[in-house]
């Protein structure tokens, strides 16, 4: 499903990616682990195309497509979705009407009709209900004033409604009681399928108890510096990051 | 961020698209304002004697005052000899008997625009009186409002047919003295439109006006006199297209609002006059005088605009609470695009108890637009209990743009409460990017960034004028962020 040979990437002209390699296929979950300023982040944006990210080198390829040439709102319309580590407010726009307007988008690229509204309406309280989302909170504003926990939860909402083949979760662990941790999980179990794939980019292994990952990468100074089974997220969880300098030292 | 302030640029960037001109044969008067051209014109519109002395009388205060220099829009001198004061299209000096006998080219100007004349009357709920440059063209559901007692018609009809009531209110709001537009409009204006509302009666319809100005070089001075006799309602609402012009065009408008006991109004405004090209040449200079006053009690006046176009905006709707529990409201988005200025707000006169007033500004600036928000709250010492609330926000695409905010608040009585609120924010890269990853295109991204920040005003207006003003707001910044 997706396969990235040799990403490099800079953010205002500091490389932060060397040459990430990379192959996720469907049915999948990886997650991706490490320390703070390692790049996990860079790489979950330059995956959905923020533009501040400039890819200096390699090459991404999803379903077969060239990513990489994509814009953003094309690779969430072919089923590539983002769960932001700061979901962003939106005023005066509300919740519903944004989950609206993007799945009849996202359908639209794919010559599926328009949801009609009693249809919509019945998918997302259903959805609503999945994640233990308060009701009310899909009437108002864009996470606007939503606590952190809300918006994470929001985050989910709307993966769980749109239905990607690719989901990237930035962080969506952080700052989670929990509940909500549980209910993440829970997501993203539930949307598990052999047709669909994930990348759980995480700090620390918790997330990793209720997700069972096929997957382990381990990024540091912006390379993949070990990759294991599930196991090794067990074994970064009893030693730290500390270990892995040495062979990052190593290798450079 | 370069990259992404040009792709913003271009989104912003779009033809103007009612920028078309009618090939119509017009009775003009010579350029230029002497008292001649004013008796010319009162003569003309066949207009009873105490029409031509008001005129008179504006015109020699005007004489003596001075342009304003108060606000923060920048601009040429205009050389008030060089404009036409009067322009009608010739047919009319025909006389028209219905639609059919309208010139079929200012027929297909309206359509250019989607307001098919002939189709108004199977059109749901809206008459329109059409104004196509200085004269009223044709007037629609006339026979259906007089039915309930209420006048809807051209101003100059007004003066021939109902001149006691236009005598009586004409000037009350605005005098002619008011200020240096107020006054050149007083002494110059062609037409307009004029409602009056019986006692008790609430107006079936929403009432609707579509302003064009067409005529090269002239400036438009229209004058709408709306009153509400006890315990009406009424809605009306003004919406204006100009065509593509190299050259400025002046317009210097009027409009009061009479709302006396229980009565209300509301009046609601969509304006898209041709604002200029994107190196800022052209546009309209829009300068208006807007005013209402509630006279008696829990009398109501809702102002609702939604400004896109103009090179230049000049106006301050306005409302003076002189019943006491008198409410006056005022809703505003002003966006500006290129290198459109906005100086734009209201003034809420608290004199009557318990007087109530809300403001809703939203200011939206793109490219090197500039945006003003310049309010006036005052409470008089009479005005025990008064209240008022303000809320004034801008937003800000790009980084040459511009958003000022000027509240002039005076407070004579300490019963009064009176509330300011004020934020800036930008079309943030954040917001686009989260859209965008969600499946929508960076136009859609903006226009429902803009909507839904302009949602509390937007919600004020009519429904099919709320759905126009979102593909307006829409329309207007394709091309505009960062």
């Amino acid at each position: 499903m997706l396969s990235i040979k040799n990403l490099h990437a800079s953010v205002d002209d500091t490389p932060i990616l060397h040459g990430i390699d990379l192959e996720v296929k469907a049915g999948e979950v990886h997650a991706i682990m490490g320390p703070n300023g390692s790049g996990k982040s860079t790489f979950a944006n330059v995956l959905a195309g923020r533009e501040q990210y400039r890819v200096t080198q390699g090459e991404v390829h999803y379903q077969g497509q060239d990513l990489l040439a994509m814009s953003p709102e094309d690779r969430a319309r072919a089923g590539v979705f983002l769960a932001f580590q700061y979901p962003v407010e939106i005023p005066g726009v509300s919740n519903i009407y944004f989950l609206k307007a993007a799945l009849n988008a996202i359908r639209k690229y794919r010559g599926l009709e328009e949801l009609d509204a009693m249809d919509f309406i019945s998918l997302v309280k259903e959805k609503v209900e999945m994640v233990k989302m308060d009701e009310a909170l899909i009437y108002r504003s864009v996470n606007e004033g939503f606590s952190g926990g809300e918006k994470k939860r929001n985050e989910i909402l709307q993966m769980m409604v749109l239905e990607p083949a690719l989901a990237i979760l930035d962080e969506t662990d952080s700052g989670l009681d929990i509940d909500a941790l549980k209910t993440v999980a829970d997501g993203v179990n539930q949307l598990r399928s052999d047709s669909r794939a994930f990348i759980i980019v995480t700090h620390y292994q918790r997330l990793l108890h209720y997700i069972q990952p096929d997957y382990v990468h381990v990024l540091a100074s912006g390379s993949i510096v070990k990759s294991g089974g599930p196991e090794l997220a067990l074994e970064l969880e009893a030693r730290g990051y500390g270990w892995l300098n040495a062979i990052t030292a190593g290798a450079a | 961020m370069a990259a992404v302030n040009q792709h913003i640029d271009t989104l912003i960037k779009r033809e103007y698209q009612a920028g078309f001109v009618t090939d119509v044969e017009a009775d003009s008067v010579p350029p230029g304002l002497d008292e001649d051209i004013i008796r010319l014109i009162s003569g003309r519109k066949q207009e009873p004697e105490f029409m031509l002395a008001w005129r008179l009388k504006a015109f020699r205060h005007w004489l003596t005052m001075q342009v304003p220099t108060w606000s923060s829009v920048h601009y040429p001198p205009i050389d008030y000899q060089s404009i036409v004061y009067y322009s009608a299209p010739k047919s009319r000096a025909e006389g028209l008997g219905s639609l059919a006998e309208v010139d079929p080219k200012l027929l297909e100007t309206y359509k250019k625009l989607g307001i098919p004349l002939e189709e108004q009357e199977m059109l749901a709920g809206v008459a329109v009186d059409a104004v196509f440059d200085s004269v009223s063209v044709a007037t629609t559901y006339k026979d259906k409002l007089a039915e309930h007692g209420i006048i809807f018609c051209s101003f100059s009809e007004a003066v021939q047919n109902h001149s006691d009531l236009v005598q009586q209110y004409l000037g009350s709001v605005v005098p002619h003295t008011d200020n240096f537009y107020a006054s050149l409009n007083a002494a110059v204006f062609t037409d307009g439109s004029f409602v009056y509302v019986p006692k008790g009666v609430r107006c079936p319809m929403e009432l609707s006006t579509y302003f064009r100005i067409n005529a090269l070089n002239t400036g438009q001075f229209e004058r709408t006199l709306i009153i509400a006799d006890e315990g009406s309602y009424v809605s009306y609402l003004e919406g204006c297209t100009a065509p593509m012009r190299d050259k400025n065009q002046l317009h210097a408008a009027v409009v009061e609002l009479i709302a006396h006991k229980d009565a209300q109004i509301k009046y609601s405004t969509v304006q898209n006059w041709y604002p200029g090209d994107e190196r800022g040449q052209g546009g309209i200079y829009n300068f208006v005088t807007k005013r209402g006053a509630c006279r008696g009690a829990n009398a109501r006046i809702s102002w609702t605009q939604v400004e896109t176009g103009s090179a230049i905006t000049w106006k301050y709707p306005s409302v003076i609470l002189e019943g006491d529990n008198s409410v006056g409201e005022f809703y505003s988005v002003a966006m500006t695009n290129n290198y459109q200025q906005a100086d734009t707000g209201t003034k809420m006169i608290h004199i009557g108890k318990n007087t109530r007033s809300t403001i809703i500004s939203k200011g939206i600036a793109a490219r090197h637009g500039q945006n003003a928000y310049r309010g006036l709250v005052k409470v008089l010492k009479s005005a025990e209990g008064a209240r008022n609330y303000t809320q004034c926000d801008s937003l800000l695409m790009g980084d040459q743009c511009g958003a000022h905010t000027f509240p002039y608040i005076e407070v004579k009585n300490n019963t009064a409460r009176v509330e300011h609120e004020a934020t800036t924010s930008r079309i943030g890269e954040d917001q686009l990017f989260y859209c965008r990853q969600r499946g929508l295109s960076d136009e859609d991204a903006v226009t429902l960034i803009v909507n839904g920040f302009c949602k509390q005003v937007l919600n004020e207006l009519p429904m099919e004028f709320a759905v126009e003003a979102q593909k307006l707001l829409g329309v207007s910044l394709e091309g505009a962020i960062g």
